[in-house]
């Protein structure tokens, strides 16, 4: 784990380790749901990849701004979002963030700043930006922080978004979680570079690559980064790699990947190696280990009775929301 | 009243609003001390400063984007691009995102951008800077879209765009911009949806917007020498659209042609036609006719193009091919 840890007060690492307890816990209740038929659509979980949005969101107040992924639970738990909303939401129940209109690709809550997941690979960066220029002209030092995946740095809203960052120096992080696949493909064969942070050197703008498996390296790296942008110093590129454990949705077995690999990440995994540190620091034993876990158990039970107990959406709903004050005809059955 | 072109009348439009709220700003290639390829935001950058206009790289793709991220922050962005022909560049921030985030986030959401769209022919720009695309956005549903044929109506429409919650394609014909035009000494908002009845007729209704407001006033200028009097209807607002006007003018004439300078085939002519078809069917004593430009990319040379889009005569001749009998 990173040097600098020790700095990082018990409490915080308490709170962060049961924050990534949550995003799995949450996740590996959704693709129960999922494999039952009982959540429909697509989900694409993030389990694996926890350190990354636990060590970034652990910096933002609940003004800051975040745009996430296709691949967005943990971006928003991370940032404080509400599970038995989320849950209600994958289950297509009137009670869920959207409405049920959205599903696990489009939850959001502007009132904690999360300005959606997004099915769009690569949509959520030119977001980021007007969100970090809407700080900036408003005289505000929000921060906006934009998750995406190794494969969307090959997308031109990638290289727009980092051009006019960092020519406007707006305030704006851009957190890349390296998983190595851009779904199916492997990064060498979808980029001749292995550092996505060499990228920011064609548009001036600071970066680094770091170990996103350790939540207290993301943690470190992103607090300096946004100490920088809160400050007027702009925009950074921040690399982190790390690895999906499942596929790139649930259903796909990820037959591409080479099983050594597979095993070699998993050893790397970012929960038991914070529970190790936890440990041998004596910042908490097994029993206070086992309390939170239960806690966060106790939480999705309760998100899980909330979606449940939930209606589904009334049909009539479907044609409200388009806009702010036309209503579409509905269909007449 | 006065008279202005219908570039002065955006600007307008756009300096009342930005002097009334702070959050409205500008961006664009261009748009800052150049003053708009057009000229249209010509005055602005000196009146309201760096920060309100800003010039950006030309990157359409981070023009619409950053619009919508900075629409969903508070602000109200008045986005330019050059010309619409652009838009595939900026298309994923406009249809997957701007349109869909009210929506599929169940309505916490409002992205208000008014999205400017310089468009169409007649200026020898050739197949990349001459298209009239406006099918791509009425196709959308979240978007809405208006097309002033003269400089009050891009004033009171304007307004209205900026004052709208919700993302705006507010499209401008170039032919139109050093037009001039009487405008009152206030201008008021004009709100959408709302057709106008640019001139009485009984025996034909045209139904069209943008640039070919003129050439079906003049169409129906010359039919009147023949004693066939045309009723001209300027939709302005494509979506919402007035079906009423629609509905009373078809009820008066029976007869309905569409004109738009989009090349046929799937045009929002078509939407239109279709609509006429299926809701007053009985109103008609005669199939609708579309007049819009051949199915071919816009060409550069002067007589190439004049063939390929509509003028007053296609006008004409359409609507003497529709068997009125005078």
């Amino acid at each position: 784990m990173s040097g600098k840890a020790l700095s990082i007060p018990k409490e915080l690492v308490l709170e962060m380790y049961k924050k990534m307890q949550r995003i799995r816990k949450f996740e590996e209740t959704a693709a129960t749901f999922f494999a039952e038929g009982k959540i429909p659509g697509f989900v694409h979980l993030y389990i694996g990849e926890e350190a990354v949005a636990v060590g970034a969101c652990a910096n933002l107040r609940d003004d800051d701004f975040i745009t996430s992924t296709h691949r967005g639970h943990g971006h928003i738990v991370a940032k404080g979002g509400n599970l038995k909303l989320m849950m209600a939401e994958l289950f297509g129940k009137e009670s869920g963030y959207c409405k049920g209109k959205g599903g696990s690709m489009h939850i959001a809550d502007a009132e904690l700043g999360i300005l959606g997941a997004n099915g769009i690979v690569g949509a959520g960066h030119n977001i980021a930006v007007g969100a970090g220029w809407s700080a900036q002209y408003r005289g505000t030092d929000q921060v906006s922080v934009c998750f995406f995946g190794d494969a969307s740095t090959n997308i031109s809203s990638f290289h727009e978004a980092m051009n006019l960052a960092s020519v406007w120096k707006l305030p704006v992080i851009f957190v890349c979680e390296n998983n190595l696949y851009g779904i199916s493909v492997s990064q060498e064969r979808h980029q001749a570079i292995k550092d996505i942070s060499l990228r920011a050197a064609g548009y001036g703008i600071p970066s680094l690559t770091a170990d996103g498996n350790d939540v207290f390296a993301v943690y470190e790296h992103v607090n300096t980064a946004i100490e920088r942008a809160r400050a007027g110093g702009g925009p950074s590129l921040l690399e982190f790699k790390t690895y999906r454990h499942r596929g790139h949705f649930e259903g796909d077995t990820a037959a591409y990947r080479p099983e050594e690999e597979v095993e070699e990440w998993l050893k790397k995994d970012p929960i038991p190696r914070l529970e190790r540190y936890m440990l041998d620091k004596k910042i908490a034993d097994e029993k206070r280990i086992s309390e939170i876990c239960s806690e966060v158990e106790a939480e999705i039970r309760e998100a899980l009775d909330f979606a449940s107990g939930s209606q589904v959406p009334e049909i009539g709903t479907s044609v409200l929301n388009i806009y702010s004050d036309l209503v579409e005809e509905a269909r007449v059955r | 009243m006065r008279k202005m072109t219908y570039g002065e009348g955006i600007r307008e439009a756009l300096r009342i609003k930005m002097q009334e709220d702070p959050n409205v700003v500008l961006l664009g290639e261009d748009v800052g001390p150049y003053g708009g390829t057009f000229g249209v935001t010509k005055g602005l950058w000196e009146e309201f400063g760096e920060q309100r206009v800003r010039d950006t790289p030309i990157s359409e793709g981070i023009i619409v984007g950053a619009s919508v991220g900075a629409a969903a922050t508070g602000l109200r962005p008045v986005p330019e691009l050059m010309f619409m022909d652009f838009l595939t560049f900026g298309m994923d921030g406009l249809v997957n995102q701007a349109a869909k985030m009210r929506y599929m986030f169940g309505g916490k959401i409002s992205v208000p951008m008014v999205l400017r769209l310089p468009t169409g022919g007649g200026m020898n720009a050739g197949a990349q800077h001459s298209q009239s695309l406006e099918a791509w956005v009425t196709h959308i549903p979240g978007l809405k879209v208006v097309f002033p044929s003269n400089a009050e109506d891009a004033w009171g429409l304007m307004l209205t765009a900026i004052e709208d919650d919700n993302p705006v394609c507010y499209l401008e014909s170039k032919a139109l911009y050093s037009r001039k035009s009487e405008v009152p000494d206030h201008v008021a908002p004009i709100p959408f949806g709302l057709a106008k009845v640019k001139r009485e007729g009984s025996d034909v209704s045209i139904i069209t917007y943008g640039k070919q407001v003129h050439d079906a006033l003049t169409a129906a200028e010359q039919l009147a020498q023949e004693g066939i009097e045309a009723e001209v209807i300027d939709l302005r607002s494509l979506y919402p659209l007035d079906k009423e006007a629609i509905r009373a003018t078809v009820a008066k004439t029976h007869r309905a042609v569409v004109v738009t300078e989009e090349v046929k085939r799937g045009g929002y002519g078509g939407e239109l036609s279709a609509m006429i078809s299926e809701e007053l069917f009985d109103e008609l004593d005669a199939p609708v006719v579309r007049i819009g430009a051949l199915n071919t990319p816009v060409p550069y040379a002067t007589n190439l193009e004049a063939a390929v889009l509509p003028n007053v005569a296609d006008i004409v001749n359409g609507i003497k091919g529709m068997g009125l009998k005078k």
